[in-house]
């Protein structure tokens, strides 16, 4: 009798339940979606290059959404992490400009990013501010920094190593892939591993869900949040490194939205800013989703104005899925 | 633990505190100076106290201030679009009882209140660098004639192009600025094109940034890899727009064009990013201001209208009927010849 209720329950399971149980799902559809639309709308859209260099653009922003994911599950969010990335990209072209090791260069903006990821961390927990302000504060003083560090001038990349991840590539099925997509991949696939098979990645989705009942069930919930950031932390500093790849200049005035852009995309993938809910596999999407939307519609010729709008449409749609879903595992 | 979280508290108040301030610089001559004594006590508002570009600007109103004997204080907003800062800013210095405020406005219209109001007092009020609509809101306007400089730009490109057809791809700035509006519509009268002209293959807005004018360049040469021209509204974005052509092979076919006159800009010039860019003289801005002022305390007499403080094309592959200067001169006197 019971086993039958159960089965009846999921043959009425309702698309709101499905999506709950696999949030990543509407992501995935969407950015197929946009994908057919463009290439039967252009010529030029379906094309491996062209795909491989969607890709490239969206390395940037899914590192720093990678990082993101980890704080929204734990319902915080984190305004500086753009900012943050950029002082370490013109720190890393400084000092590899002033004749320092490439190497030494990338592990103190990494250092630097995670120093950042515990410093928001230890306000959120040991002093109980709200990770809204503490982020807004540091994503204020942090962008008044870079442009500090870079006095007006954006400082080019000339190490090898710095540019590793965006000159060296290689052919995969005859797409081109940069060693920054395989790096960005092993990333996604470490943060998966963690959040769906080990304890932390339990204890993360327990804090976000409710840090009370976390905390009665023996789980350290300071702790946790603390290395959610500081994970997040080394997340922002390969994000760096990505963008150095990237760009030919650290320059304080890029990026200047990549903080909202990054939350765009952990929405889209549907991760929920309540917290407790979502998964990594959604922020790829989410990512490559804008990435997609941008690359097509530029080609369409569609004003960057209207690209926008369907971004914003998009989020709006995403955040409206969520709710609804929310709602119907309640009823 | 209770001294942890005040040391913590202290730690977020001193960055609360580094962050909101914005009062920059100050120096006041006699005491108890009066507006129409005969001192000139200036007020300047730029749009940032960080963006380099004001910085030479307050550095230059500075200088000049003090070598006319002239009060002065300097006040930013705290990013480019704080209206309301500036309007605080304003009224600061009206108490403060300055005879002169020069100010950049953050926008053309987001602060006309606070400078009528300020007018109204008796106190004159110029235009640097970027001009209010209606012009007439304030006295005067000494600021680059960003369509004059667009339309450098664009005649150096074409002839650059040597009678070639353009096929031109435009990455643009914020759209709906004003500075951008006027150098887009400049470029175009000085190429020799409209809006609805064929000969534009695409266009892109970036705001500024060179990852997004890279990321949008990508974008468009995915549709046309035929171009023979590029329009860059400034030089960050046209360094983004480089790394875009460098990577698929087109810098050696591709004339491009950018405005500002950095000293970054120059060199990038120099090393052959791009072909020209179109220098704007802050110094200038600055220094005819502080003279105004210094007028205006002693004689009364305002200044008024548009004052065009000038844009050069910098260029080491300078083209018939473009007058240019090359980027040795260019480094030399980039943002006023600080370097």
């Amino acid at each position: 009798m019971t086993t039958a209720t159960v089965t009846g329950n999921r043959e009425r399971e309702s698309l709101g339940e499905f999506l709950l149980r696999a949030p990543a799902v509407g992501p995935a559809l969407a950015l197929i979606v946009a994908i057919v639309v463009f290439s039967l709308a252009t010529d030029t859209f379906f094309d491996l290059d062209n795909l491989s260099t969607v890709v490239q653009q969206s390395l940037v922003v899914g590192t720093l959404a990678l990082g993101q994911t980890l704080i929204i599950l734990i319902a915080g969010i984190d305004l500086s992490n753009a900012s943050s990335m950029v002082v370490a990209t013109l720190v890393m072209a400084k000092l590899a400009a002033a004749g320092t090791n490439g190497f030494f260069a990338l592990v103190v903006g990494l250092i630097l990013t995670v120093v950042v990821g515990l410093f928001i961390g230890t306000l959120a927990t040991r002093i109980k501010l709200p990770a809204f302000i503490i982020t807004l504060g540091t994503f204020t003083g942090l962008t008044a920094v870079a442009k500090l560090i870079a006095g007006g001038q954006a400082v080019p990349v000339t190490d090898g190593l710095l540019q590793w991840l965006g000159t060296k590539r290689y052919l995969f099925g005859g797409i081109p892939i940069t060693y920054g997509m395989t790096l960005a991949l092993i990333m996604f696939l470490i943060v998966w591993y963690a959040l769906t098979k080990t304890a932390w990645g339990k204890h993360v989705y327990a804090v976000g869900n409710a840090p009370e009942s976390a905390r009665l069930s023996g789980i350290k919930v300071n702790r946790t949040v603390i290395s959610v950031y500081v994970v997040a932390g080394v997340c922002f500093g390969i994000a760096a490194w990505q963008a150095l790849g990237r760009t030919p200049n650290a320059d304080p005035n890029q990026f200047q939205l990549g903080n909202l852009d990054s939350i765009t995309a952990v929405v889209l993938g549907g991760t929920s800013l309540f917290g407790g809910r979502g998964s990594v596999l959604g922020t790829l999407f989410g990512a490559l989703v804008v990435a997609v939307l941008r690359s097509g519609l530029t080609q369409m010729g569609v004003d960057g104005n209207y690209q926008d709008l369907a971004t914003g449409a998009l989020l709006i749609v995403a955040v409206v899925v969520d709710r609804i879903a929310r709602r119907q595992q309640q009823s | 633990m209770r001294q942890r979280s005040l040391t913590a508290l202290a730690l977020v108040a001193a960055v609360a505190v580094g962050t909101a301030g914005c009062t920059v610089e100050r120096h006041w001559g006699g005491n108890s100076t009066t507006a129409g004594s005969g001192k000139a006590k200036i007020g300047l508002v730029t749009k940032t106290d960080t963006n380099p570009y004001f910085v030479e600007l307050r550095n230059s109103a500075s200088a000049a201030a003090r070598a006319n004997g002239a009060d002065f204080s300097a006040l930013a907003g705290q990013f480019d679009g704080d209206n309301d800062g500036q309007v605080r800013a304003i009224e600061n210095l009206t108490q403060q009882g300055v005879n002169t405020i020069l100010i950049t406005p953050s926008s053309s219209t987001g602060v006309l209140k606070a400078i009528k109001d300020a007018r109204d007092a008796g106190i004159l009020v110029i235009a640097l660098d970027t001009a209010t609509e209606p012009a007439d809101a304030v006295d005067a306007t000494f600021a680059t004639d960003n369509f004059a400089a667009g339309q450098q730009q664009g005649a150096y490109v074409k002839a650059a192009l040597a009678g070639a057809d353009p096929k031109l791809l435009m990455v643009d700035g914020t759209a709906g600025s004003s500075v951008d509006t006027e150098r887009h519509g400049g470029f175009l009268k000085g190429i020799g094109l409209t809006d609805s002209s064929p000969q534009i293959k695409g266009h892109t807005a970036a705001n500024g940034d060179q990852s997004l004018a890279q990321q949008g360049m990508e974008n468009l040469l995915q549709r046309t890899t035929d171009i023979n021209s590029v329009y860059s509204m400034n030089e960050p974005m046209g360094r983004g727009a480089y790394a875009a052509l460098k990577a698929r092979g087109l810098t050696g076919q591709v004339v491009m064009g950018s405005i500002d006159g950095g000293c970054e800009g120059v060199q990038n010039v120099k090393d052959g990013l791009y072909g020209a860019t179109v220098m704007q003289f802050p110094k200038k801005m600055a220094e005819q201001g502080v003279l105004a002022a210094v007028q205006y305390a002693k004689t009364g007499k305002k200044p008024t209208g548009f004052v065009n403080t000038g844009s050069t094309v910098i260029t080491d592959k300078p083209m018939p009927g473009v007058p240019s200067q090359n980027t040795t001169w260019g480094l030399q006197n980039c943002w006023g010849g600080t370097k």
